[in-house]
Formats: structure tokens, sequence, C-alpha cells
């Protein structure tokens, strides 16, 4: 058995290194699917945190109106913080809206003179609202519209928030879903090269093909070695991918670091070298193997 | 060991074997004999499995043949010895390992091999020409390489179909006093044959066929 499975090991080696010109091109073809498979990955990566880093800063914002009690704010706050679905409540005085509003803008001079001609405070006092679940946020506007608070409450910006949000979850699915097509098609179009390549190396080795069934090879003996041919094509396009993805992720990470900086890729890459390596080599060894016995099924009449 | 009861063939609507009915015992040497088209052919691939017939039964010692599975065809080729015209060698393989080839495929070691293939290439006169690849080999000498290989599973059964077709009289007559030598170690021998002087110096048991009928 053992002695077989070897001579199978050794015939598939000998299919990849006769053609050699062949074998690279299959190759070739099997690390572009795989790099966009690579580069798939990452930007799940990319947007699932870009997504989530969006999602972590957005709350709820209830403004006042003018004149409102603080008394009245706070009882609002304390039966918000009630809620199952809040996780921090943050009062923000009108004082303190303005406060800020002037260290933001602290070197505009037309604001900071526009201020100072105002004679009131024109700043609300507000509430921000962060829930426990960004699913939550509608069960928590839903509150604050009640009837009961209207003659309080001047404005919600959940609704504004919650379009930026949409808008980006939406463009990021569309970016994806297209990766997944492109993905596809190049992992398609891999499947074929090397279904291909196995059928000419089937067709150039059918003398021996025929003498093997003349002697009384096993299925398992005539098969075998294309597809071992076929895993090697995928092992080899593992090795290749990952040492052209992995310096291409290092390189892009600084620059994806500016944009959130939650975000080191170089970190996740390093933190995810078992699961990296795992993607690579299955998905080529999945894609080369698939091929091969796809095309031996077809071609290789035993 | 061998029998076909009523076999019929066709390809698509041509009929190259018709009602075919014939037995080869243990031991013997039988000579099926017709012209080229004849359907000797034909036969040697109902035999071997590697077609099956429309009507009757192709029976090899405890096989079946025309009722095997895909799977269990390698196990019926193995105890079949198979000589072709045109020799089937590997080009690119020597005289040692075309013979070697077909026990590497049955998983045989390779202590096993090394004893074996050197023995049969013996039998066949080859010894001293086993790292010689078949471009370096004269038409005898590499239908005798093709004969060791055939014997090299010990089969019971050594079918050569049309063996001397591609060579000279001398050469011909060499394979031929070879597979008389081979029956008489006991392995049964089918030979087809369209050649007259073959048929004569063989002088056994022939079954003559004529368009896909057993006519003698």
């Amino acid at each position: 058995m053992a002695t077989t499975l070897v001579r199978i090991i050794k015939f598939g080696f000998q299919n990849f290194s006769r053609n050699a010109l062949l074998s690279a091109t299959t190759v070739a073809i099997l690390v572009l699917a795989l790099l966009v498979f690579n580069g798939l990955l990452t930007f799940g990566v990319i947007a699932n945190s870009a997504v989530g880093s969006l999602q972590e800063k957005i709350d709820v914002s209830v403004y006042f109106k003018t004149g409102v009690a603080e008394d009245k704010i706070f009882e609002l706050e304390r039966a918000l913080e009630k809620l199952a679905e809040v996780k921090d409540v943050e009062y923000v005085s009108q004082e303190k809206a303005l406060a800020v509003f002037k260290e933001q803008h602290d070197g505009d001079a037309v604001i900071v003179q526009a201020l100072d001609e105002l004679q009131s405070n024109p700043l609300l006092a507000s509430l921000n609202i962060k829930a426990k679940d960004p699913n939550q946020y509608p069960t928590i506007a839903g509150y604050l519209e009640a009837a009961n608070l209207s003659e309080i409450i001047e404005k919600i910006t959940y609704a504004q928030n919650k379009v930026a949000i949409d808008r980006l979850a939406s463009i990021v699915n569309t970016v994806r879903t297209a990766g997944v097509a492109v993905a596809l098609f190049l992992a398609l179009m891999a499947v074929m090269v090397t279904f291909n390549t196995i059928r000419l190396a089937i067709y150039a080795n059918r003398e021996e093909l025929s003498v093997m069934r003349l002697v009384g090879a096993s299925n398992r003996f005539i098969n075998g070695p294309y597809i071992v041919t076929g895993v090697i094509y995928g092992i080899f396009a593992g090795i290749v991918g990952g040492l052209i993805a992995a310096p291409l992720i290092i390189l892009a990470s600084p620059h994806v670091t500016v944009f959130i900086p939650e975000l080191s890729l170089s970190a996740y890459l390093a933190a995810s070298v078992p699961q990296f390596l795992i993607y690579q080599f299955a998905f080529g060894i999945g894609l080369g193997a698939i091929s091969a016995a796809v095309a031996v099924r077809r071609y290789l009449k035993i | 060991m061998i029998a076909f009861h009523n076999v019929t063939k066709k390809y698509g609507d041509t009929r190259v074997l018709e009602d075919i009915n014939f037995k080869a015992a243990p031991g013997e040497f039988l000579t099926v004999v017709g012209r080229s088209g004849a359907g000797k052919s034909t036969i040697i691939k109902l035999l071997i499995g590697e077609e099956k017939p429309q009507r009757g039964r192709v029976v090899f010692g405890p096989y079946e043949v025309n009722k095997l599975k895909p799977s269990e065809l390698p196990e019926l080729r193995r105890k079949i010895g198979i000589v072709f015209q045109d020799f089937k060698l590997l080009p690119t393989k020597t005289a040692y390992e075309n013979v070697a080839f077909a026990l590497e495929v049955e998983g045989r070691s390779d202590e096993e091999i090394g004893e074996l293939v050197p023995q049969m290439l013996d039998l066949v006169g080859l010894y001293d020409k086993q790292g010689c690849f078949p471009h370096e080999l004269s038409g005898g000498m590499k239908q005798r390489v093709a004969i060791a290989r055939a014997m090299v599973h010990h089969p019971s059964v050594i079918v050569a179909d049309e063996p001397t077709g591609n060579l000279d009289h001398d050469n011909a007559h060499e394979i031929v006093n070879l597979l008389l030598k081979i029956n008489e170690l006991g392995t049964t021998v089918i030979l087809a044959t369209h050649n007259q002087d073959i048929i004569k110096r063989v002088g056994r048991r022939t079954i003559k066929i004529e368009n896909g009928k057993i006519t003698e």
C-alpha cells in the first residue's frame, strides 16, 4: 500500500515536471485567483473594522428646547439609563456644548467673532445615548419619540446618523459582493485552466495509460497521479500566493491605519498566521484537486 | 478455462462477431485464424473486458468477463498476459523498466521487482539488454520484451494479437518458438494471426473466423 502510494506520488511529480511550462502557467492562474481571494478576505477585515468603528461612534443625540429645566433632563436621563437597550447616557449642558464648540473652532476667527456678537448661547443641551447593540437604536429612538417628550425635545439626530451608517454598510456590501463575483470568476478560470492542463497531460500520456490498463493497473493507480499533480499545483500556488500576499498586506497596513486607527493589518496578519496559511493551501489545493478530479473523470476512461 | 458462449458484438449497425462459440482448455495452444477485419482482435478485446458483447457470455476461469465492473477489470488483466502487434513498449523506459512497470502498477516491492524482472528477461533471451531503450532494440527484441512484460505476472493465459505482424520471417519464427516454449511450461496461449506460415509452424488447434463467424 505504501509502495503504491509512493509510486502514485512519484508519477504525479513526473507529470508536473515533464510539462514544466504548462505547470508554471497553471500555477500562475491559481495564484491570481488566490490573490483575489486574499484581497477579498483582507477587504472583509477592513470593512468589518470600518463599519464597527463607525457604529461604535454612533449614538442617539437628544437636543432639548431652550429653557427646559435641568430636572426634567435629568429625569429623562435616569429613565433612559433604566432601559435594557441603553449602555451609557451622557448629559451635555448648554454651557459645556458651547465650550466644546469654541475649542473645536478655536482657529476660525469668523465663528469666534460670531459667537462673541451673540448675546445668548445658541447651542442646546443634549443627552448622548449609546446603545449596547447598534441594532437597538431604533427602539431607543422610538422611546424618545413618545408624545409626552415632544414638549421638551427639540430634535433627535439618530435618523441622520443611521442614513450614513446604512449607506456605508450598503457600499461595503456592494463592494464585497463585487469582490466575491470577481473571486468566483477567477476561481472558475483557474479551475478551467487546471482542468485543461490535466486533460493535456492525460493526452500526452495516453500511450503510458494504455499500457497501464493493459498490465492491470488499478483505477487508483491510473487516476492517482493526476490528482497528485493537481494538488501539487495547489501547493505551489499556496506558497507563491502567500509570499506575494503577506508583504502586500504589510505594505498596505500603515495606509489603512490612517483611516481606521483601531486596525493594524500587520498585527492582524501576525495574529492569524495559522488561519492565513490554512486559507492559502485549502483554497489552492481545493481548486487544484477538484479540477484534476473532474478532468480525470471526464477524460480518463478506465 | 476460456469460453465464448453465443457471443455477438456490434459496433453501431455493423455486426463484427455473430454467435461465436468456442473454448480453450488450460494449457492449450489455440490459434485464431482470419484475415484482417475478420474479428480476431475483437475476440481479444472481449476477453480482456475492453469491450462488452451485445449478446452472449465471455468466461475466463471463474470470471464472467462481460459482467465485471470496471473496478474489477484490473484484477482480470493481471491474470492475462497480452502481446500486441505494435509491441506497446514505453519509449522513455528501458527494457528492464518496461517489464518492471507491470509489477509496479501491481504494488510489488522494489526487491521483488529486482528479482523477477531479470528472470523474465532471461527467459526471453534478453538478460543482456536490460538497459536498452526500445529504439535500441530490433523488432524481434521489442516483441520479446513485450512477452516478458506479459509473463512477469505469471498469468495463466497469454493472448497474442498478431505478434509477428511487424516482424521479418526469422524474427517471426523466433517469437512463435518463444510462445511455444511458454506453452510447454503450462501457460495457455491464444494466438491470433492471418499468417499461414505461422499457422503451419504452430500446427495446433485452430478456429477460423470469417465475417464475424466461426467457419472452422
